[in-house]
């Protein structure tokens, strides 16, 4: 089938407001005769179930949590980039975009990155008139700070809660559309398997994480924002829950899944601690605002931080990147940590760490400023290591934390199969093979609020509506194959627990597909993968019964999951013989151990269809045209 | 370290509950509490026990999910932070260690730890929430907020919605939940046009869910995790005061 990415024509900066003139409506009486799926109520699930709600569509949202609000969007830190220029300092919507696409190292595509970069600013106006109570200046007005890979302070944030902030704001949006019977919320209840029929998307079977019940619910179309797939490495930086079943279902049943290679690994996270972990912790971003980075000059140098002297300290970032310096971009970050580890100069019990100081911050502004800025980044920092970071230097080191791989998606956000929409981090398209900081609450926010809203109807508007009954041959199937795969789960009581495989799968991701990749140790965990899946299903452990709450079953059906999409992630990798962005091949590198990318044969997205589990998936090139940001080595000298 | 623990089991919202004496050995200082239930659990799973339900989720202290009681302390002795970013090195070898499920008529057990706080959402849907409709808003630099407004309005937001305040109230009083949402709108200029409406609704909801009242004991401010101040309950009252004077 070939990828058709339904870019519209027309200059960049017109498409959008051309596009959305040329799309269908749905009458506002007809409205109510849809009924939308969404699943995932994170930022741009919530956003958008809120808005289609408020349109007139009867929409049914899904989540696993407890309630809608806990959705992972609330761990981001840092802010949320819009291109308002409040700061008069040269930002302007074609930075925005310029920004991206160069940060997203020439993988992204140009007219979706574009479109983010125009609808930027009305999400912040969106979120103040919902009431989000982002920082401001003494004057009332919206302050701003800088994030990494710009060179502009557009970054609007709420303490160092701002993912928190937007998310309880589109949850108020979506509570309130619950209140007015338009949305009908089902917490507690996970998505299992997609229905498609003939093609089109037409519902989805879910387990009540309760009472264990498996149930159908059809509908018009379903969106899915369910966010991405990083615990694929066991540790990181997502919540323990945050899983790849949603969009690795749906891939199963004929979408395609793009760019799985494509895994950021956040520069500033707390160093792992011991062999019984089950999750990293960031610390946001935003700290190399004001946070130096360094190691000590001298290989394997074990002097207290206060014995190192000025002189001997080496700020690597500073150094190498005069012009951006600690705020290079994060997977710029990642990679030179690791190489000034690897050179025998990582500080901490394990030298498997950087120091990310703010003594000369501190002396600058005063602890006030500091503690006024970070102070619960700093709390959190000393609960978990017991060190006082307003007296000695952070130690940081890189993990994974994001993806931007996902489902591929055309300019609408809808997959290749009919009706099935993905949103925000599930989806593939925005930040190539690298987001940039701030990046992901602003395109969770733009996908919800101010894309799907209009794509999704003009969709809706163009099919002949078509009722799929609960007894539909497709439909029953679907519940069955549910029910048998929860069966066979069940029925596993061998030695090992879940939770063993999963962290040995985790760490052969790490080590072999992690922050750097190359050949063999690729072909190594292709090796290991299809191992490690026959061991799980002779040898796991899943105690309880499906009848019940039992979180040992869910989380064993996730982690079949990953040990499928673990062999799509590395064969990916396999195949993208250049370096861009987080997905670093060793034989693809310059001279100064930069990324090296492959434009004559990798300027592509990558979108694999399933072929069946231990088969190898078939390629489907998205080819990727730059008109206006000329790809270019990325420099942050 | 080794640690005895006493923890609530209960099969399901009817089913009696009883403690459950366990022991934990091989406890790290840098251990996380929740990793420290995790490696109950693994040690459960491979004896052919049912492991404890409890609830958890980002594991960073800011999703609200984690909702237990220990020796009688939501979330722990520890004050301003989630029992998942409580760590083992506040614990001494040989203690013996209390869990309970968080213990309210509006938050009916599901499993062991676990508790249905659906009611928290229900008191949302009265009246949390500013009604603006997506894109038909003015531009976010229009109407200036006071930056002390808008920080003490950031104080209130940072209720993470665990209810916590709720588990730690003699009364079961879900007063610094409401206070809080109240509080946040009640100092944003965007939050005024629903300003009577939405004190009075929310609170009916909170009552009619089974949640007590406030005797001012200030417990909840001890144990909510992100230290919000019962001033917030005290504007509450202003607010709802003032409702009450023009409904």
């Amino acid at each position: 089938m070939a990828l058709d990415s339904k870019i519209p024509s027309g200059p960049i900066q017109e498409k959008w407001e051309k596009h959305k003139f040329d799309l269908k409506l749905v009458n506002p009486a007809n409205k109510r005769k849809y009924r939308i799926i969404v699943v995932g109520t994170g930022l741009a699930g919530a956003s958008a179930a809120a808005s289609l709600g408020e349109l007139g569509y009867k929409v049914e949202a899904f989540c696993y949590q407890d309630s809608a609000r806990r959705a992972h969007s609330i761990a981001a830190q840092g802010g949320i980039n819009a291109a308002k220029n409040y700061q008069n300092d040269g930002d302007s919507v074609y930075r925005l975009f310029y920004d991206t696409v160069k940060g997203g190292d020439f993988r992204a595509r140009e007219a979706n990155v574009y479109r983010l970069a125009e609808v930027s600013g009305a999400i912040i106006d969106q979120c103040v008139a919902q009431g989000v109570p982002f920082a401001r200046e003494y004057g009332g007005l919206l302050a701003n700070r800088s994030f990494g890979g710009a060179q502009v302070s557009r970054t609007f944030y709420a303490r160092g809660q701002t993912g928190q902030q937007l998310l309880l704001g589109a949850y108020s949006a979506l509570m309130r559309q619950v209140a007015a019977g338009q949305v009908k919320m089902h917490a507690r209840t996970e998505m299992l398997d997609l229905v498609v029929v003939d093609g089109y998307a037409r519902g989805i079977v879910t387990r009540d994480l309760i009472t264990g019940k498996i149930e159908t619910h059809l509908a018009d179309a379903v969106v899915l924002g369910t966010g991405g797939y990083s615990n694929v490495y066991f540790l990181s930086t997502n919540a323990s829950n945050c899983n790849v079943t949603a969009t690795w279902r749906a891939y199963r049943r004929g979408a395609y899944f793009a760019n799985p290679c494509f895994t950021q690994i956040h520069p500033t996270c707390i160093p792992v601690h011991g062999d019984k972990q089950f999750k990293l912790t960031l610390m946001s971003e935003s700290l190399r605002n004001d946070g130096r980075v360094w190691v000590p000059k001298q290989k394997g140098d074990k002097r207290p931080v206060g014995q190192i002297p000025e002189g001997e300290r080496d700020y690597y970032l500073e150094r190498k990147y005069p012009s951006f310096g600690n705020l290079v971009p994060r997977d710029v970050a990642s990679r030179a940590a690791k190489q000034v580890c690897d050179e025998g100069r990582g500080v901490g019990s394990t030298g498997l760490a950087v120091y990310l100081d703010f003594a000369d911050a501190i002396a600058r502004d005063g602890e006030a400023v500091i503690r006024e800025k970070y102070g619960n980044l700093f709390d959190m920092y000393e609960n978990i290591t017991g060190e006082n970071p307003y007296k000695q230097p952070m130690r940081i080191f890189p993990a994974v934390h994001y993806t931007m791989g996902g489902l591929w998606v055309d300019y609408n956000l809808m997959s290749n199969l009919a009706g099935l929409f993905v949103i925000g981090e599930a989806n593939f398209s925005d930040h190539g093979a690298n987001r940039l900081g701030a990046s992901a609450l602003m395109q969770g926010l733009a996908d919800g609020y101010f894309v799907l809203p209009y794509t999704l109807s003009a969709y809706l508007a163009g099919q002949e509506k078509v009722e799929i009954g609960a007894d539909h041959p497709e439909v029953l199937k679907t519940a069955a194959e549910v029910r048998e795969r929860n069966a066979k789960l069940l029925a596993l009581k061998g030695k090992r627990t879940v939770l063993e495989i999963h962290r040995e799968l985790g760490l052969l991701m790490w080590n072999d597909c992690g922050m750097a990749r190359n050949e063999k140790g690729l072909n190594h965990a292709k090796a290991r993968i299809p191992e490690l899946r026959d061991e799980f299903w002779k040898n796991a452990i899943v105690p309880g019964s499906g009848e019940e709450f039992n979180q040992a079953l869910e989380y064993a059906g996730r982690v079949a999951d990953y040990l499928e999409f673990a062999e799509l992630l590395v064969d990916d990798a396999l195949h993208r013989k250049e370096s861009c962005g987080g997905h670093f091949r060793e034989e693809s590198q310059t001279g100064e151990h930069e990324a090296k990318r492959d434009d004559d044969n990798f300027s592509y997205a990558a979108a694999w269809e399933f072929a069946g589990v231990g088969k190898p998936a078939t390629l489907h090139k998205e080819e990727l045209e730059f008109e206006y940001v000329k790809p270019s080595q990325r420099s942050y000298k | 370290m080794t640690l005895t623990l006493k923890i609530w089991r209960q099969k399901g919202p009817d089913a009696p509950g009883r403690f459950v004496t366990y022991e934990a050995g091989d406890v790290s200082p840098d251990m996380s509490f929740l990793e420290m239930l995790d490696m109950l659990n693994q040690d459960l799973i491979k004896k052919g026990e049912e492991p404890v339900a409890f609830e958890n989720d980002c594991r960073e202290g800011i999703c609200g999910a984690c909702s237990v009681m220990i020796n009688g302390q939501a979330h722990g002795s520890k004050r301003g932070i989630t029992a998942c970013q409580l760590h083992m090195r506040l614990f001494n070898n040989g203690d013996t260690v209390t869990i309970e499920p968080w213990r309210a008529k509006a938050f009916p057990v599901i499993k062991d730890l676990v508790v249905d706080r659906s009611a928290l959402d229900r008191v949302m849907q009265a009246g949390g929430f500013v009604s603006v409709r997506t894109g038909a808003v003015p531009d976010a630099n229009a109407v200036p907020v006071p930056k002390e407004n808008a920080d003490k309005a950031m104080d209130a937001a940072a209720c993470i919605g665990c209810g916590a305040c709720v588990a730690a109230c003699k009364n079961a009083s879900a007063m610094l939940f409401l206070g809080a949402k109240v509080s946040q709108y009640a100092l944003l200029p965007q939050g005024h046009p629903e300003r009577t409406r939405r004190v009075l609704a929310m609170v009916e909801a909170a009552d009619k869910e089974g949640f007590g009242n406030c005797t001012n004991t200030s417990e909840c401010e001890a144990a909510c995790p992100k230290e919000i101040s019962v001033t917030h309950i005290a504007r509450l009252n202003r607010e709802l005061l003032r409702a009450a004077l023009r409904a």
